[in-house]
């Protein structure tokens, strides 16, 4: 097979894995309306996916406010803007960092767990034992992980917006280090960052990653060969499908919320 | 030789059958599994399915419950044409059946008691008072009742497969397929299941496939045998039929004598060659 003759095959194989994987997403949104009988399921998973993965966004969300603080003040104060710090940190954290950082977290603590387990449960027969009790593993294992995914990240963005700009992370450097004034620090917040377009758009933003990250984990794990390599893989590919996937949503997502303003 | 599988051999061939597979092909990549083949599963029996491994004797069980559809022939079960069926209809067929899984298949996150109940709470609507007693009766029949509050990860492989039994019985189906149901068991723990194989069959009537290589075990509760090997059913009768058989095939499989017709090694160069070929590298 010749290099041309290769590229062929490959993106074939991609836009079949594409469509198989847009069917299994529609099987998934099929399956969430009867979830409202069962809301344990869907509790359970969003302790699993979301309450284990606090610990990490909180960590990432302080770290990520003091270097911000740090780097724009050292940039404001050439200018005299000091005052603008909090400004330019809530701005940073809430329009981008916090939805992209929190969603590449999330397909890396959550993401990859979801496609082992799955794919564990495919090679050690579960799913098929299910299946073989008429109780489809689609409604009963992938919808309430999915629901999970998509309810859990944009409260862990929040989570991590609030770590970074608060006491701990952004205003700790900038005002109990740095000497910004914590009024301005905190009038710049509220002056500047707007509900309807920033707080909402956070919502938006990170609903549409869990969406991504827990359809990306769920089909790789479903679809993993039975075989520890397999969910290996699948594992690996969840977290760089992902990963890629939420920039390139970002990307789009900024584009159209953002136009406006 | 391969007879004609839907010979009246007996008086159980004679009953009408819950299962008919006919003419079904069926490959797994390029491999073939199935050419063709025919058998009937008679209702209120227990049919084994015999051969050695990779014969695809689970794909059988996996045909027959509709997870896997055949290339060509058709599977009936109760006269329903299984690859016809959608996914409503196959699950409801499905609970009618039970499947021993080789592996147990028990869900890791669920304890014992909570796997047999797993099938209970999701199809029917008993209060939990009654699913109790239920699965504690379940659990009572396999020896395991003491086990409930365990995981899977504490169970050996056989308890695993005796929970795995029970779960499989939970809904009362009207057919159970055990595959190798009795693979890692002790020999009290073999006794315990032949006996309860065969008294699920005995009072509650229940249509049994038995898929196995342990031939002393297998031959002592089954009322009917297909013997399969090479995609191919190479004889099927009682048990005596196969214990007699002139098959030098079946003589040797049910005889575990490495010589015969059926080579023990895998096809490849001669060893010697092979290891002369290693010593010149």
């Amino acid at each position: 097979m010749n290099a041309a003759q290769r590229v062929f095959v490959n993106s074939t194989n991609w836009i079949v894995e594409l469509g198989r994987s847009f069917i299994f997403f529609l099987r998934i949104l099929k399956c969430l309306p009867g979830l409202a009988l069962k809301p344990r399921l869907v509790v359970e998973q969003i302790y699993s996916v979301g309450v284990l993965s606090l610990v990490i966004v909180v960590v990432a969300g302080l770290f990520v406010g003091m270097v911000l603080a740090l780097s724009g003040y050292r940039l404001l104060v050439g200018f005299g803007a000091e005052e603008a710090l909090g400004t330019s940190v809530a701005l940073v954290v809430v329009r981008e960092l916090g939805p992209v950082v929190t969603g590449l977290l999330f397909a890396g603590r959550a993401g990859s767990a979801l496609a082992a387990e799955i794919g564990l449960m495919k090679a050690t027969d579960q799913l098929s034992g299910m299946e073989m009790m008429a109780v489809d593993p689609v409604k009963r294992i992938v919808a309430p992980r999915f629901l999970a995914g998509v309810i859990a990240l944009p409260l862990l963005t929040s989570i991590f917006c609030v770590m970074a700009i608060g006491a701990g992370g952004g205003y700790f450097v900038g005002v109990d280090m740095l000497g910004v004034d914590a009024g301005s620090y905190w009038s710049g917040i509220q002056a500047n960052v707007d509900f309807g377009q920033d707080i909402i758009n956070i919502f938006l933003k990170s609903g549409v990653f869990g969406a991504i990250i827990t359809w990306v984990a769920v089909y790789q794990g479903y679809h993993a060969p039975p075989t520890s390599e397999g969910v290996s893989r699948a594992t690996t590919n969840t977290v760089v499908i992902a990963s890629l996937a939420i920039l390139g949503a970002n990307l789009m997502l900024t584009a159209v919320l953002f136009s406006g303003g | 030789m391969i007879q004609d599988p839907r010979k009246t051999a007996d008086s159980t061939a004679a009953a009408p059958n819950l299962v008919e597979v006919r003419q079904v092909h069926f490959s797994l990549g390029k491999r073939v599994i199935y050419k063709a083949i025919d058998l009937d599963i008679a209702r209120g029996r227990i049919t084994a399915i015999m051969g050695p491994s990779g014969t695809g004797k689970t794909t059988l069980l996996r045909l027959i419950s509709g997870q896997w559809r055949p290339a060509s022939g058709t599977v009936h079960f109760d006269g329903q044409h299984v690859a016809k069926l959608g996914q409503g209809e196959l699950f409801e067929q499905r609970k009618r059946m039970g499947m021993l899984f080789q592996s147990g298949a028990l869900l890791t996150d669920l304890s014992v008691f909570d796997n047999v109940a797993f099938p209970l709470r999701e199809h029917t609507r008993l209060p939990e008072r009654l699913i109790r007693d239920i699965v504690l009766m379940k659990l009572e029949a396999v020896g395991l009742r003491g086990a409930r509050a365990l995981y899977p990860a504490q169970l050996s492989g056989g308890m695993a497969r005796r929970v795995a039994l029970a779960r499989a019985i939970a809904l009362d189906p009207e057919m159970i397929m055990y595959d190798e149901p009795f693979a890692g068991q002790d020999p009290i723990s073999m006794g315990v299941l032949l006996r309860l194989i065969r008294r699920l069959n005995d009072v509650l009537g229940l249509t049994a496939i038995v898929v196995s290589h342990d031939v002393k075990e297998t031959l002592g509760i089954a009322d009917y045998v297909y013997v399969i090997s090479d995609g191919e059913v190479i004889d099927h009768g009682t048990p005596d039929d196969i214990r007699n058989s002139s098959s030098k095939w079946v003589q040797q499989f049910i005889h575990a004598e490495a010589d015969g017709p059926v080579p023990f090694h895998y096809s490849g160069r001669p060893y010697a060659e092979d290891l002369l070929e290693e010593g010149r590298s």
